[in-house]
């Protein structure tokens, strides 16, 4: 049916997407100034170990060609050999990755449980002093680097309070779950600003609408209006916008990872980034993209289960 | 409230043809908070409708028309309010109710369709639902109840294959036939009167007649009352009984519709009546009113359509108010009175003749 | 109602709605801030007499309001102040050039995929696509690794992904322009394209894209200080303000303001664009 249309005329348009995002990360080491192996060998350069990468990057090898073997290994989930582990860029990524999703799902929930609030707070008392002290939020947080954010929360609520550990991941469900709290406060107090403004936005331009009016005008109460009609079209509009943000949450991770030393891909990145481990860095970059593929992929699914103008578009 | 609260005896005195009046309105005054001030949107309006009756008001955009149909649900935008006046149901003030109350009695009795019929319905709830609501929700039937209640008024507003489109969603229907749903939709909470605020304005010109028809035949059928706000004096003459002509918030003539028509005693309705194209006219011209309608935040002296009178003499400009709404002929067979507010309403016989207003309405196209 | 009888007379002022060109209190606010965080920046060294880089063991981590050193020293015995002052030098030379070459490209991208249409468009917005999908931080930390650390492979990195935001701006304003009147009745009288396009589109288009840049430029210094927090910016020893929030992290439960202060000194900078960004929005208004 219609909806079983749309997911596959999503998912094609997909296709030209992750290519170009293969061919993005293929082409990040022909921006390496030289010849890439002596770069990246570093101090370790000798003529063999040279050979040696050129011989294992395809360096000798025609530019399509080497893409085209990229590619190839790409499909079987193949993302490279790591120089400085000596085992597969999957693998490492694969043991990574746990802590990075539980930061970004756990990152989202709190921006979600921190600005959806605020923003119908907002909206319900616009122009009054709840509203403007909530509209002045972004204007203070939009320069808010959100790695000083995570060292001010780790001062005040992991140093002073106590409160949380100060990094790590802990051990067990609870160490997790403790462990994850302020990175996850970090990166969502990073997207709060922006999130509140487009939030309040759509917000008001759904309480605004003609249907609203109708809707009073049955002479429904208010609950009912707000429930039965306000806020479906209201997730409509705010989903897009959490889509649209959750890249740039990602994105941030990468950075307070490193601030509360929790180990997952983006700490692999920075660290490979040291060591000048460059397969890795180049198999996270991909994992990045893809994440944000995927979570654009659900946040268009869920526009469309919630809209059915959308459906037809 | 600083509107002059009557008896209600004396207001539920009967109008029209014997008949109760269902609705009256006694000297609104809706308001608009500006950052320098404020717009005095609508400037005491009265009127009455009576059970089963259809009544229009007539103005430009900007007359305050809509204002005055939204203030009598309750229905003000952000940040306008009522600042004055009162509203009787049955003969009963029910201006005094608090905020809840209120709605509630005045839902109860009038329901609402409006102008853009897309706007107007919830896009993300199927068109039978929103049917279907009000007799779920308000009514307490069960959802099968409420579904057949729901198929049956689609069913009576002329929509084809009701139980299939029960199902449909607004953008999947045409114009005409969610204004049809609109109308269903007001008819489900079972009303007394329905407001309906240029209903017909945003249609294709068959379909407006079509929807026009609906809306009358469902009032004779139901003996609804109706309130028919629009711009356009002609969908009102086919439809309504009496007439209120708004001008810069304020009613400027009212009366019973043929008699206001044939006999103007306004120089708005006048070039009202002469801006309606005659289709019998051999060259097909619509004529404007020159000018532009007063700022409401800002002064004026007299009459606030003497800028733009083409019979405006020095006295209409001299009085330190708007002219009062003066009786100038008993209403024909009871149909309450023919009211105008201009000072010199007496010497309109004889605009017909003077040719002036239509030299100044050509000059200015 | 009789009491009162002089409608249309209760206004006390007559003026009610916002002229253009009336005083603009959140653009003049934020212009005077931005001016004179960028003029304490330009006037270092009449600022501060001390050595931004200038070590001095024996006065290291002395706190704010120490005599000859308002805002303290670091763990290196650097002043603060001098190293903020300087550090803002760096920081915003960085973030107001890195953003001119994304703004020129992704401008004339934008108004020529949005006035060409077709394929043209078709493969510069697949183009878009690929580097959206990407999460900002991520693909400028990966281009700055594989250009090598330093300021120059930051103005190609965030050139090379800060293009994309102004091109879909632009694009959307070009497409909305094309229909309006002023653009038929300039194609109509036959003007040479590229007149068309800069003389009559840009103007009207490009408000939207400098309404952006305010917010942009702030996006892009917070880069560079993330950039150099890392150890992939301003290599040491210049002073930068990313650096030296990286310098007091270790110091955090006795020197607590070291890290503090450069990252108040960004939000700062950021508040500042944010009202100009406001007032131009303001001004010129949202589409």
């Amino acid at each position: 049916m219609n909806q079983v249309l749309y997911i596959l005329r999503r998912l094609v348009t997909l296709i030209p997407v992750l290519l170009g995002i293969s061919v993005l990360v293929f082409f990040l080491i022909q921006l390496v100034p030289g010849d890439p192996a002596v770069t990246l060998l570093g101090s370790h350069v000798t003529d063999a170990g040279v050979a040696a990468l050129h011989q294992q990057l395809g360096l000798d090898q025609p530019l399509w060609r080497q893409y085209v073997t990229f590619l190839g290994r790409l499909l079987h989930g193949n993302l490279g050999e790591s120089y400085q582990y000596k085992s597969s860029v999957s693998a490492l990524v694969l043991q990574n990755v746990v802590p990075t999703v539980w930061l970004i799902v756990t990152g989202a929930l709190f921006a979600v449980l921190i600005s959806v609030p605020l923003a119908v707070w907002a909206a319900s008392r616009r122009g009054g002093a709840a509203d403007n002290a909530i509209r002045s939020i972004p204007l203070v947080g939009l320069g808010m680097p959100a790695f000083w954010l995570g060292i001010m929360l780790v001062l005040l609520l992991s140093l002073k309070a106590q409160l949380f550990p100060a990094s790590g991941f802990g051990t067990g469900f609870v160490g997790h779950v403790e462990s994850i709290i302020l990175p996850a406060l970090t990166v969502a107090l990073a997207l709060v600003p922006i999130l509140v403004r487009s939030l309040r936005a759509g917000l008001l331009d759904v309480l605004q609408s003609d249907y609203i009016t109708t809707a009073h005008s049955k002479g429904l109460g208010t609950p009912r209006v707000v429930l039965g009609h306000a806020l479906r079209n209201a997730a409509v509009s705010s989903i897009t916008v959490l889509g649209v943000n959750i890249a740039y949450l990602i994105g941030s991770t990468i950075v307070v990872e490193r601030v509360f030393a929790l180990n997952g891909i983006g700490y692999l990145m920075l660290t490979a980034i040291l060591n000048r481990d460059f397969p890795i860095v180049q198999g996270v970059t991909l994992v990045f993209a893809v994440m944000v593929v995927t979570v654009n992929l659900l946040t268009d699914l869920a526009h469309a289960a919630l809209d059915p103008r959308v459906r037809l578009a | 409230m600083i509107g002059v609260r009557r008896e209600p005896q004396r207001l539920a005195a009967p109008v029209g043809d014997g008949v109760n009046t269902l609705l009256e309105v006694h000297d609104l005054e809706v308001e608009i908070p500006l950052p320098h001030g404020r717009l005095r949107a609508v400037r005491g309006v009265s009127l009455q409708v009576g059970a089963g009756e259809a009544i229009g008001v007539v103005g430009e955009s900007g007359s305050g028309k809509s204002l005055t149909l939204r203030a009598l649900l309750g229905l003000l935008p952000h940040p306008a309010r009522i600042s004055g006046g009162s509203i009787l149901l049955d003969g009963v003030d029910v201006t005094g109710l608090p905020t809840r109350r209120r709605q509630q009695v005045l839902t109860e009795a009038m329901s609402m369709v409006f102008q853009d019929s897309l706007t107007a319905l919830n896009p993300v709830m199927r068109v039978g639902d929103q049917i279907a609501e009000v007799p779920r929700r308000r009514f307490g039937m069960s959802r099968s109840e409420a579904h057949s209640r729901a198929v049956d008024l689609m069913d009576r507003v002329g929509i084809p294959d009701p139980e299939k489109r029960f199902r449909a969603y607004p953008h999947e229907l045409s114009g005409g036939m969610r204004q049809r749903i609109c109308i269903a939709i007001a008819l489900s909470a079972a009303p007394r009167l329905i407001l309906a605020d240029e209903p017909t304005t945003a249609l294709d010109v068959t379909i407006q007649a079509q929807v026009l028809d609906l809306i009358d035949t469902l009032r004779r059928d139901e003996q609804l009352g109706l309130v028919l706000v629009s711009h356009d004096l002609a969908v009102v003459s086919q439809t309504c009984s009496r007439v209120y002509v708004m001008y810069a918030g304020r009613v400027v003539e009212s009366g019973e519709v043929r008699e206001l028509l044939t006999g103007p005693r306004h120089p708005y309705t006048f070039a009202l009546l002469r801006s309606v194209p005659d289709p019998d006219a051999p060259v097909h011209r619509l004529l404007t009113i020159p000018g532009q309608p007063p700022d409401l935040t800002g002064l004026h002296r007299g009459c606030s359509f003497a800028p733009r009178c083409a019979f405006a003499q020095e006295q209409c400009t001299t009085e330190d108010d708007d002219p009062q709404l003066v009786p100038v002929a008993a209403g024909e067979s009871g149909s309450g009175s023919h009211d105008s507010a201009c000072i010199r309403w007496e010497s309109a016989a004889g605009w017909d003749s003077d040719p002036q207003p239509v030299d100044v309405l050509e000059r200015h196209p | 109602m009789t009491a009162i009888a002089f409608p249309g007379r209760t206004t006390d002022a007559a003026t009610p709605r916002r002229r253009r060109g009336a005083v603009n209190l959140t653009l003049i606010a934020g212009l005077t801030l931005f001016g004179l965080i960028a003029l304490a920046a330009i006037c270092a060294p009449l600022l501060t007499s001390a050595d931004p880089i200038a070590q001095d063991l024996l006065q290291a981590r002395l706190p704010p309001g120490s005599p000859g050193h308002l805002l303290g020293t670091d763990q290196l015995g650097r002043d603060v102040l001098s190293r903020l002052l300087y550090g803002g030098r760096t920081d915003l030379q960085v973030g107001v050039l890195a953003v001119v070459t994304p703004f020129v490209a992704g401008t004339v991208l934008g108004l020529l995929t949005g006035w060409i249409g077709g394929w043209f468009d078709l493969v510069v917005m697949r183009v878009v696509d690929v580097v959206v999908a990407f999460p900002f931080f991520v693909l400028v930390i990966a281009l700055v690794f594989a250009l090598g650390a330093g300021t120059g492979s930051i103005y190609v990195a965030i050139s090379m992904v800060g293009w994309v935001a102004y091109c879909r701006i632009v694009r959307g304003e070009v497409l909305r322009a094309k229909e309006q009147e002023y653009a038929l009745a300039a194609r109509a009288s036959g003007l040479p394209t590229w007149r068309i396009l800069f003389r009559h589109l840009l103007p009207n288009v490009v408000v939207q894209a400098v309404v952006f840049s305010m917010s942009d430029i702030v996006l892009t210094i917070l880069a560079i200080v993330t950039l150099s927090y890392l150890g992939l910016g301003v290599p040491p020893p210049t002073p930068d303000w990313g650096s030296m929030i990286q310098d007091g992290q270790q110091f955090l439960l006795t020197q607590w303001y070291i890290a503090t202060i450069p990252g108040l000194a960004v939000v700062l900078v950021g508040f500042a664009l944010a009202l100009v960004a406001d007032g131009l929005v303001e001004r010129f208004g949202q589409r």
